[in-house]
């Protein structure tokens, strides 16, 4: 059975300051590996600790654009349909910190409505945070609905 | 050391073509932890009118960011790559990159500047399919930490 997309939002059902989805990522060295290799970037900070401190790094961190793919990821999984995204922005504020064990790192993303803007578009606002700590500044998505 | 300010608005030769595999989509899409059946599922990228698995939307950095090497490699610009982290990251869409697309990238520089000591590069890549059409452009920020903030 082919799983199917769910239909983009519609722009007349949203309000301004609802929180469309939230979730909590765990965020592994496991993770880390295997987004180095499907992503290419195999940077050593994210996955060697001897060279992570060497560069001054508490230990192996996230790459950013993992922590961004999250970000992007809350807001095409509510549209449903990715071609409904305009623009995703976001600043790298503090790394997101993966130590070696079995817990990882916990990245809580959420995703809510800033601004309806003309057109149909709305800008998200979304918020990205580990251990209680922003690591993502100024995130937002412009998405056009239905 | 302060970059070269000549450098803004130069555009580099484009990328040569990089062709977008499904099993790559699948696989990226999974990395992230991704499952969007849009992604993994023909049939469900073709139920909304995409001809084959359509990329989460970072994955246009795969791409990118070997040609802004080209930029911030060129030794006469001065950066020096050991001190530069990653500030901001934007992607504008025409449409998402979907798998069998052969895409080239056009980087440029679009911006140079100091910032507390700070040396700040701003690039710009355009990636076009091979109809020439626009189909994500994405705006980078790297900062070359300056050396009064080590330690």
């Amino acid at each position: 059975m082919t799983a199917s997309a769910h239909s983009v939002p519609a722009y007349s059902e949203v309000e301004v300051g609802t929180e469309v989805l939230s979730r909590d990522v765990t965020v592994t060295r496991f993770d880390l590996v295997r987004y180095a290799g499907a992503s290419g970037d195999f940077n050593v900070i994210h996955w060697n600790e001897r060279i992570a401190r060497s560069v001054g790094l508490p230990d192996v961190i996230a790459h950013g654009m993992y922590t961004m793919a999250q970000a992007g990821r809350i807001v095409t999984d509510w549209l449903g349909d990715p071609g409904a995204l305009r623009e995703l922005g976001v600043r790298f504020t503090r790394p997101v910190v993966v130590p070696d064990d079995d817990e990882g790192a916990t990245l809580t993303v959420s995703a809510k409505i800033a601004e309806k803007l003309d057109e149909g578009l709305v800008r998200l606002e979304i918020s990205a945070t580990c251990a209680d700590q922003s690591v993502l500044g100024r995130a937002s998505a412009i998405v056009a609905l239905a | 050391m302060a970059l070269n300010p000549e450098f803004i608005g130069r555009t580099y030769p484009a990328s040569p073509s990089y062709v977008v595999g499904r099993e790559k989509v699948r696989e990226f899409a999974t990395a992230i932890g991704d499952d969007n059946p849009v992604s993994h599922d023909v049939e469900a990228a073709a139920s909304l009118g995409y001809p084959d698995v359509v990329a989460p939307p970072t994955f246009a950095f795969v791409l990118t960011h070997s040609s802004m090497g080209q930029a911030m490699f060129d030794p006469d610009l001065g950066l020096d790559y050991s001190r530069v982290v990653h500030g901001e990251q934007r992607f504008s869409y025409s449409r998402p990159i979907v798998a069998g697309d052969e895409l080239t990238v056009r980087a440029m520089i679009e911006g140079i500047r100091a910032v507390a000591g700070n040396d700040m590069l701003t690039l710009r890549a355009e990636v076009v399919d091979s109809a020439g059409e626009l189909v994500v452009t994405t705006h980078s920020v790297v900062v070359a930490r300056g050396s009064a903030e080590e330690g």
